[in-house]
């Protein structure tokens, strides 16, 4: 077992080089360069040179990867933004939290809706408790999270009037936002659990449990159950990915410093180093909680973690 | 008495090949059982026509050029979907919006499929080093979340229509590599593949004439399920600024500009969410009916 | 009913019905195994045997599968009426069943120990902990498997064992009658006949009757004490496993199984299979259901079901024997 962790730790190394990589290499395919972004069109071709030169910018690609690679890492220095001639770092990481904060809220909160729901609908399938859930779970699904982001907006904070609608000043500030980011991976939590339970309640061991005599909440709970929920671990993890999504979505729409907005608005100012720093952030955050997910599934998977263990004769 | 089993007999081959032809009928007719997938049928031929037929019912005008004194109107009889905040007729705009939204997600949906099957047939079939790399790079190509990778080539590439098709083929195509890849390794070690491979078949051939045709079914739900995916990304990245530019009519686009004007004008809310969800909703519901028809026994 | 029988089934009739169409899977069968006995019920895949077994247990789909009428008489209880908390008494506990494909039957994410634990704690909840766990380990050296290895999961055993594992799982309740659906079909030839030892031997040191369902006559001959030969969901011939294997007087289809049977001496160009499929059990043919494939088929085959005609413990339903009083030696034809 000891091996496997070891294994999946040592791979996240080349996984974080190979994403900054990638990184690098869309951003070498943007026409301009900085200096120009930083002077403006008034400036000479040589200042621009000049300052390019000293930026580094005209280094060779993988001298330049190598370099932000170093720094970033061992002294976390991200650059300066193009933008507002600020360190990245400082710039990004407290925004960095407040969107890692929401999509994790989203995370619980669309596990806590989608997965009970989508057992239920399973084990009551074709009666009203699964119609009306599905139904709902259905259109959820049908609907961009920034457009269910306005509906709510629309109906609770102009209508109502219940939650404010912007900032994150107070508490109520984030049920909002929170609710836009969740609903559309609860949906989702929802179908998915059905049809793994329904799958689950499928299999042969289910037939020898209610051939031994057991009772029907029996096989549901202790049986189906187990089974199902093992793939349902890995996609709530996978589902981090359409809750980044959906939190940069929220942001944009309920006015939230969070660096998925930021990124959005640095787009237009060509401000390379804030976005090249932001989406890194974001993916080694993605990256380390797959990793954990699937630790976790190798753990409470018996067949996987028999693989990793010491054989018996 | 010999009559009897002589006739039993001829009479089974026939019957072998009159069940074959009958797949993809067998097929359609329980597609039609369902009300929920013919429901979707319905709604997705209603719409493509309208769009096709978009030029006939309104000019393409009417969805660029705003009159600016009737700005903001709620539907009335010449606007039956009320006016934006630049005059312009809302009907048109969702018209002529749909065609590039359906028109992009169609495309990237091609395009991401191709790629992404050829590339997990490859990597299923060779197996070994040539997988192992592919799913490697797959991985961390992966530990990118989507919006992030839109955005920076979106930055990279500048908003168009062919940067956002590149960038959404980009984004989907690793559906379907896993995909692909693991039909391949299940059906690559049945016997008549061997057969294939005995007879003289070469590599290419037996992806595409044996293996490929298995996997289509999987292959078909996924591909109709994520048109509808792409749809909601597409407009959501317009609505964030990264998709088709103004004044391209765009649903996401409308969308972002009625952000503005939802007190007054709960029209300009409404009207294209109602197009995105009839659209996605009935491409979902062809998605699952199509699951349903082709997989009898998720129903009982 | 008799002192002697454990289970008698009088005239059962199942179907199966979904959407698009009924199928007619148990056509009025009738069946009687007694106290400590084997009875080996055969046919090919699609006859009925496992609707049958499923009908003994109660354990037909939920929505699919209807059981249209007969009588199902367990150790004196109708096993029909009974509601179904006392039926699931009944399940692991009077009446077991064992599976056709191991590798399927046990769950993955439970340690075969707890699978076992679970039917002893279900039918006997007052039980201490110490004393399940001794009747596990018990049950596990009973069919050859090392008690030690109760902690394992079931993906840590080979198709045999974990096989002999399922068959822990049914005897451990000592169940009256066990029914063993294809036990070893899903097994090497080689390990088929050591699991066929093995359930041999515990029957005869339990004393538990049994239903073996099977599709091999050989496995009959090792094993059963009577035979009941099913078709089309029917029971086209029962007897003793003398009258069924040594009788002049055989059904047809059964002539057919025994023809089939590849034989070591005999030197044959070609294998004798029976000609034609089983008919849909959806859209099942007029008169004897065998008919269409019936070597000896005559005009009234094709017209009229044919009566059931007994001779001693030996049934036939044929319209070849119909007049018993001639003797008929059926006509052998190449």
């Amino acid at each position: 077992m000891y091996r496997y962790v070891i294994n999946r730790l040592l791979f996240l190394i080349p996984t974080v080089l190979g994403v900054i990589f990638i990184i690098f290499l869309v951003m070498s395919i943007t026409p301009g360069d900085p200096a120009r972004v930083l002077l403006g069109d008034a400036a000479s071709q040589v200042q621009v040179d000049a300052l390019n030169h000293q930026l580094g910018y005209d280094l060779p690609f993988l001298e330049k990867y190598g370099h932000y690679v170093y720094k970033a890492v061992v002294e976390q220095d991200f650059g300066v933004s193009y933008f507002t001639k600020q360190s990245v770092f400082e710039e990004v990481w407290p925004r960095y939290k407040v969107t890692m904060g929401l999509a994790f809220i989203g995370v619980i909160l669309s596990s806590l809706i989608g997965i009970p729901f989508g057992i239920y609908t399973a084990v009551r399938q074709y009666s009203l408790w699964d119609t009306i859930p599905s139904l709902l779970a259905f259109f959820a699904a049908s609907i961009p999270s920034f457009v269910l982001g306005m509906l709510l907006l629309y109906l609770f904070s102009l209508k109502l009037n219940w939650f404010p609608s912007y900032g994150i000043e107070s508490f109520t500030s984030y049920i909002m936002p929170a609710l836009a980011v969740a609903i559309p991976p609860a949906a989702m939590n929802l179908r998915f659990t059905k049809s793994s339970m329904l799958e689950s309640i499928r299999q042969d061991y289910i037939r020898t449990a209610r051939a031994k005599g057991a009772s029907e909440s029996t096989v549901i709970w202790k049986h189906a159950l187990k089974n199902a929920l093992l793939p349902v671990v890995t996609n709530v993890g996978m589902s981090l990915g359409n809750l980044i999504c959906g939190a940069v979505v929220a942001e944009k729409l309920f006015s939230i410093p969070g660096i998925g907005s930021l990124i959005v608005d640095r787009i237009t100012y060509k401000d390379e180093p804030v976005i090249i720093a932001g989406t890194i952030l974001i993916s080694v955050c993605f990256t380390v909680v797959m990793l954990i997910v699937d630790l976790i599934y190798a753990y409470i998977d018996p067949r996987i973690r028999a693989k990793y263990a010491r054989v018996r004769g | 008495m010999e009559n009897a089993v002589s006739q039993t007999v001829s009479q089974i081959p026939e019957k072998i090949v009159f069940k074959k032809q009958s797949q993809a009928k067998e097929v359609w007719r329980r597609y039609k059982k369902n009300k929920g997938a013919m429901i979707g049928l319905v709604l997705l031929s209603f719409i493509l026509v309208m769009l096709a037929g978009a030029n006939f019912i309104v000019p393409y005008s009417a969805a660029t050029k705003g009159v600016f004194s009737q700005i903001n109107q709620l539907p009335s009889a010449a606007h039956i979907f009320g006016t934006d905040s630049y005059g312009r007729d809302v009907f048109a705009r969702v018209l002529y919006g749909g065609r590039t939204s359906l028109l992009v997600a169609i495309l990237a949906t091609i395009s991401s499929c191709v790629i992404g099957s050829t590339l997990g047939a490859i990597s299923g079939y060779f197996g070994g080093k040539v997988d192992s790399i592919i799913m490697r790079s797959l991985d961390i190509f992966m530990s990118i979340p989507d919006i992030l990778f839109t955005m920076a080539v979106v930055f990279a590439l500048g908003a168009n229509f062919e940067n956002l098709l590149i960038a959404l083929t980009l984004a989907y195509f690793t559906n379907y590599v896993r995909l692909v890849r693991s039909q391949v390794l299940n059906l690559a070690e049945q016997d008549y593949v061997e057969a294939a491979k005995a007879g003289g078949a070469g590599s290419a051939r037996i992806i595409i004439s044996h293996i490929l045709p298995n996997a289509m079914g999987v292959i078909i739900i996924n591909t109709t399920l994520n048109v509808a995916k792409i749809i909601l990304y597409e407009s959501t990245l317009s609505f964030l600024g990264l998709g088709m530019p103004p004044p391209t009519p765009e649903w996401g686009l409308m969308l972002s500009e009625a952000r503005e004007f939802m007190r007054a004008a709960p029209h300009l809310l409404f009207f294209p969410t109602l197009a995105i969800v009839m659209s996605a909703s009935s491409i979902n519901l062809i998605g699952d009916g199509l699951r349903d028809a082709l997989d009898p026994h998720l129903k009982s | 009913m008799n002192s002697d029988t454990i289970l008698e089934i009088k005239n059962l009739r199942v179907i199966y019905q979904t959407d698009l169409e009924t199928v007619e899977a148990i056509n009025g069968i009738d069946l009687k195994i007694s106290k400590g006995k084997t009875l080996g019920l055969v046919g090919e895949t699609g006859a009925g045997k496992t609707t049958t077994a499923l009908s003994i247990m109660r354990l037909l789909p939920e929505r699919v599968g209807k059981v249209l009428s007969g009588e199902i008489n367990f150790a004196g209880h109708e096993l029909l009426n009974l509601s179904p908390l006392e039926m699931r008494k009944v399940r692991g506990d009077k009446i077991a069943m064992v599976f056709q494909d191991p590798m399927t039957s046990l769950n993955p994410v439970m340690t075969v120990g707890e699978q076992i634990a679970e039917a002893i704690i279900l039918h006997n909840p007052d039980l201490r902990a110490e004393e399940v766990e001794k009747r596990v380990e018990n049950s596990l050296s009973m069919v050859g498997i090392m008690p030690s290895r109760k902690n394992e999961y079931s993906h840590q055993f080979s198709g045999g064992m974990k096989q002999r594992v399922v068959i822990a799982m049914a005897i451990v309740c000592e169940p009256e009658l066990l029914i063993a659906d294809e036990p070893t079909t899903a097994l090497d030839v080689t390990i088929q006949a050591q699991v066929l030892m093995m359930i041999r031997e515990l029957r005869d040191r339990l004393g538990t009757s049994m239903l073996m369902i099977t599709h091999d006559l050989g496995i009959v001959a090792k094993i059963c004490d009577e035979v009941a030969v099913m078709y089309a969901g029917e029971i086209i011939e029962s007897g003793t496993v003398f009258d069924i294997f040594t009788s002049k007087r055989r059904h047809p289809y059964t002539q057919g199984l025994f023809d089939s049977i590849p034989s070591l001496d005999a030197r044959t160009a070609r294998l004798k299979p029976i000609q034609g499929l089983m008919p849909d059990p959806s859209d099942l043919p007029k008169g004897c259901y065998f008919s269409p494939r019936c070597k000896h088929c005559m005009e009234i085959c094709t017209k009229q079901h044919p009566e059931r005609v007994t001779e001693g413990t030996h049934t036939l339903l044929c319209h070849l024997y119909s007049s018993l009083s001639t003797e008929q030696k059926p006509k052998e034809e190449d």
